[in-house]
């Protein structure tokens, strides 16, 4: 309907008003023209026969790198920086959740930032804590995960290990980041740090968390903690990051900063910002006192189901007729489903129970639905997540197909998903 | 008096009025402001520029960004994580969208098709996202004015900032109740004559604002800034100009600023004054961590000294006062001659040298003319550096909140119903119910206007003792710690009704008003009771009491005995009988007793 495209510099006459300004991406609809006014605000106008549209030039929309406002010195600093021998190495491996970001304030675009000299520019801090290498081995959203991606990462992982990394720092989005930290808990033993880190306020805003959870990672990668771990806000305030143990993780909240908490379990520790003391909850491996090892294989072919009263029991029968290898259910309270299920629960398959709970341990030896379960052949899941269990699953299905080995494997803890005893925090 | 025409002076307003709607822009939470002792919770954070704002884009961000700064939160039960910046924003606020509608409609502005929110950087901490949210609503509108009409090229609507509580050794306090109250900032054009004109427009658009009836009144409801300029000067923004007054003030102010500074600057040109780029560190000889600079030829300019030390102060530094002594030993290594400045500050390196060079951008731009910056006003109407003017390219989507349209039939709707302008009312009030203008302005203005119509179409009363009474009366009793806020519609009502019908006088309407509003509840009959409504009977006692008591009174001054002893009574009744049937009782008995000892 109008011939202006985005870029073009317009004159755009409505009504008798004349409108100046940059033609910006619009909306499918064709009638309406956004666009960025020379005070910087975005308007939309309703395109009629009437609206007369003059081009009057093209602003180039490619983002270039903005001069530093600090001269060149500054860029041959973060040079020098990123080379500094004393410092250990770290690599970082980004997976399209955003550590550090640009706007371009003509577009309006946010643009993320992988290689590692652009993340050291924006978070320069991370310069004073280790040399960074980096990896973007896919760019999604954390939803669009699968465990093909976790298999992925598990093997890049290994390989900057192998490599000689000093600690890996894997950039997540944080809707399924306790997903990813679970099934690398399994895949990996880790001689050093595996640590994932994510934000709640997207890296392109002044107030957002990414840099305080970025260099807070950055000093774990460096620490001892040699464990897959997620590090993110302890809190609303910028002052103290959480580190997670891979396995006992979950989020928690929609939208907080602190989001993230360890569950049936305390945090291994934290880091103080901006001091980035780190201060230690719980024993963990030592640097080097694992070995390297790597099992790469998952079996995909398990699911999660959560049960509601009234139910339907033939999900399950769905499942094992559609050639399903396993399944978590998350059930009520102490780990139930109703006596209804009880049928299809015999299944040749392993079915394991967790509880919706989220919070304790299953034990389905207390009410009649519970033993009647266990003797249908369930595994009880202990205290693990339902979501751990699931990834837990799909590992030691990877391991073994025997029957009996997979329970007593899914009721041993092996990367610290199962307590020994439910402490009281 | 300046000739403003001849000095090329310019000037525009902005005005920012927030909105009295049930939520606030971005979110549900009340549009209350709360006390600092009500803290709920505190949060402490950190905000920082990203990469492109440090670029040659804004200098306004990069100036704050070199401050380092801790900011802590106050947060109350009726705030929520969208201020906290813990949840994304919900919708655009319709109500808010409406009223700033409205406001476009009567100053007959072009509103766009689609309203876009932006985003629009501030690290200075007063908003938690360390951005604020904006949104283009109109534009091309005008105010009109005795002293010339003035285009409104702008209205806006935004979320307010956080109120600053305080701030202290690089960390500053923001309380979050202000946070995210809708408000409509409109931007005149540069079409100001003169700073009267300016208080005049600016007690215009004042009016159109609280015409709608729905915007919020009191101190630090509204906030003016203001933009001048003159010819051969610069624009300069004034920021939170307190009141209609101080417009003008500020105006002249700046005014004699911008005069000043480019007699100084062709003086400057005369002597051949510098502004050398090189910082002297005298740590050997005075204190450590001192260092200076020298301004050649900068000396004597009472003016721009104030400007340099308004730059040091910003970082939290002071000037040192050099004795004699010091000159003496910096002389030679400085090369310091008679005409020239010297500028020495002692404190952490880093923030010293940045001071330094605030200084000397300072003293650069003094060579040239006079900077384009942003100052704050102060009580006395003069003017403080706050930071350099933003730049405009500051802004960009805010993805989380979807584009309103703005369909043309509500545009329609809107328009057929347009609130009808205080003056207009003012006007009428004064032609309808011949008040006079103060009391035609009063009402008209006010919240009560409605109840005021209302009770003149119902009762025969003047108009005058009306609006005495919903106004006057009112503010009277609240300057005595009366809690008029309890007054309802319904007590004036059945005050009004109750003095047509004779029941009670006029002279009783404050203190049955002070029992309404210790007891809201109750019933005016039981108020007439309680306040101690006396019977005729009852008040001819009370005045044949006095009248025996000032007998001597009475046969020295005959009939101009009256007005004293009038005022006696009245007071001793304290308005329960009408004051016309005391008056008529006391006359009588005055001439009774006069008759008495003529006899």
């Amino acid at each position: 309907m109008f011939n202006a495209n985005e870029g073009n510099r317009v004159k755009i006459i409505k009504d008798g008003l004349e409108y100046r300004g940059i033609v910006m991406p619009s909306p499918k609809s064709k009638d309406t023209l956004v666009l960025k006014l020379a005070s910087g605000y975005n308007i939309g106008i309703k395109i009629d026969e009437k609206t007369k549209i003059e081009i009057m030039g093209d602003e180039k929309f490619s983002i270039s790198k903005p001069k530093r406002s600090l001269g060149e010195r500054e860029s041959e600093k973060t040079k020098r920086d990123l080379v500094k021998k004393s410092l250990p190495k770290v690599s970082i491996i980004s997976t399209g959740g955003t550590i550090a970001s640009r706007v371009d304030y003509r577009t309006g675009a946010v643009t993320s930032q992988f290689k590692a000299e652009d993340i050291m520019r924006a978070i320069p801090e991370l310069s004073d804590i280790a040399t960074y290498d980096s990896e973007i081995p896919f760019n999604i959203l954390s939803e669009n995960m699968s465990p093909k991606h976790w298999i992925k990462l598990a093997r890049l992982t290994y390989d900057k290990i192998k490599k000689g990394s000093y600690g890996v720092i894997i950039t997540h989005g944080t809707d399924t980041m306790g997903f990813t930290s679970s099934s690398l808990s399994f895949m990996l033993r880790t001689p050093v740090p595996v640590v994932l880190v994510g934000s709640q306020r997207s890296s392109d805003r002044p107030s957002s968390d990414s840099y305080v959870n970025a260099i807070c990672a950055a000093r774990v990668a460096t620490s001892d903690i040699s464990e897959v771990s997620v590090v993110m806000h302890g809190s609303t305030s910028d002052d103290f990051c959480l580190i997670h143990g891979g396995t006992k993780v979950r989020k928690m909240h929609t939208s907080r900063r602190d989001a993230f908490h360890s569950v049936n379990s305390s945090p291994l520790g934290r880091v103080i910002y901006p001091g980035l003391e780190i201060e230690e909850f719980q024993p963990h491996k030592r640097r080097g006192e694992e070995e390297l090892r790597l099992y790469d294989k998952l079996e995909e072919r398990c699911a999660l189901i959560k049960f509601y009263p009234g139910a339907d029991p033939n999900i399950i029968d769905f499942y094992v007729d559609d050639g399903y290898k396993g399944l978590v259910i998350e059930g009520t309270g102490l780990g139930h489903v109703s006596s209804e299920w009880i049928p299809q629960l015999k299944a040749d398959i392993p079915i394991v129970i967790t509880s919706q709970c989220i919070y304790g341990r299953v034990c389905d030896r207390v009410y009649g639905t519970g033993r009647e379960m266990l003797k249908a052949g369930v595994i009880e899941g202990e205290d693990m997540l339902p979501e751990t269990a699931l990834t837990k699953l799909m590992w030691v299905l990877g391991q073994t197909d025997d029957l009996e080995e997979v329970r007593s494997l899914m009721q041993k803890n092996i990367v610290g998903e199962i307590t020994r005893s439910s402490i009281t925090s | 008096m300046l000739n403003y025409e001849e000095l090329g002076f310019k000037a525009g307003l902005e005005v920012h009025q927030q909105l009295n709607t049930g939520g606030k822009l971005f979110c549900r939470c009340p549009t209350i402001l709360r006390d600092e002792k009500e803290v709920r919770y505190t949060l402490r954070r950190y905000l920082r520029a990203s990469e492109s704002e440090l670029g040659e884009i804004d200098r306004a961000a990069r100036e704050e960004e070199k401050i380092d700064r801790k900011i802590t939160y106050i947060g109350y039960d009726t705030t929520c994580l969208v201020e906290n910046d813990e949840e994304p924003p919900r919708p655009l606020n319709e109500e808010a969208l409406e009223i700033s509608l409205v406001v476009a409609s009567l100053l007959r502005m072009k509103v766009v098709d689609w309203v876009y929110v932006m985003r629009k950087t501030v690290i200075d901490g007063s908003n938690t996202a360390g951005f604020q949210r904006t949104a283009f609503v109109a534009s091309d509108g005008v105010i009109e004015s005795n002293m010339g009409d003035v285009g409104i090229d702008t209205l806006c609507l935004e979320e307010d900032a956080a109120q600053k509580l305080r701030e202290d050794k690089g960390e500053v306090t923001y309380s979050l109740d202000r946070l995210g109250i809708p408000l409509i900032e409109m931007g005149t054009a540069a079409e100001i004559r003169s700073p009267m004109h300016g208080r005049e427009i600016a007690e215009k658009l004042g009016m159109v604002l609280r015409s709608t009836g729905r915007v919020k009144r009191g101190i630090g409801t509204i906030r003016q800034d203001v933009n001048v300029s003159i010819r051969g000067g610069a624009r300069v923004e004034i920021k939170g100009v307190q009141n209609l007054r101080s417009i003008e003030e500020v105006m002249e102010k700046e005014v004699l600023r911008q005069i000043e500074l480019l007699k100084v600057r062709d003086e400057l040109k005369n002597r051949g004054a510098t502004a050398e780029r090189e910082i002297f560190d005298l740590s050997d000889l005075l204190k450590s961590n001192s260092f200076a600079i020298n301004l050649k030829g900068f000396n004597g300019f009472e003016r721009l000294e104030k400007e340099f030390s308004d730059r040091v102060k910003k970082f939290g530094l002071e000037i040192y006062d050099l004795d004699k002594s010091d000159l003496a030993r910096l002389k030679e290594r400085m090369n310091i001659k008679e005409e020239d400045l010297v500028f020495l500050i002692e404190g952490e390196k880093k923030k010293v040298l940045n001071a330094l060079n605030s200084v000397l951008d300072r003293a650069e731009a003094a060579l040239k003319g006079i900077p384009e910056e942003t100052r704050r006003a102060l009580p006395d109407g003069t003017t403080e550096y706050l930071r350099p003017l933003p730049g405009s390219a500051r802004m960009y989507p805010e993805t989380d909140i979807e584009p309103v349209f703005i369909d043309p039939d509500r545009l329609k709707r809107i328009l057929n119903n347009l609130p009808e302008l205080i003056d207009e009312r003012k006007k009428r009030y004064m032609e309808g119910y011949s008040l006079n203008e103060d009391l035609a302005g009063l009402i008209a203005k006010s919240e009560k206007f409605k109840l005021f119509e209302e009770i003149m179409e119902i009762y025969d009363l003047p108009a005058t003792l009306v609006v005495r009474t919903l106004e006057t009366t009112v503010q009277d009793l609240r300057r005595d710690r009366v809690k008029v806020d309890n007054l309802s519609k319904d007590h004036f009502i059945s005050i009004f009704k109750n003095l047509a019908e004779g029941k009670i006088a006029k002279e009783g309407i404050p203190e049955i008003l002070r029992f309404f509003a210790e007891d809201p509840d109750r019933y005016i009959d039981e108020v007439i009771e309680r306040s101690g409504k006396m019977d005729l009977s009852g008040a001819e006692e009370i005045i044949e009491e006095i009248v025996q008591e000032k007998l001597d009174f009475i046969k020295e001054r005959g009939k101009g005995s009256f007005s004293p002893l009038m005022g006696l009574v009245m007071r001793k009744l304290r308005g329960k009988v009408d004051g016309k049937v005391v008056g008529e009782i006391l006359e009588k008995k005055i001439s009774e007793s006069v008759s008495q000892t003529d006899r």
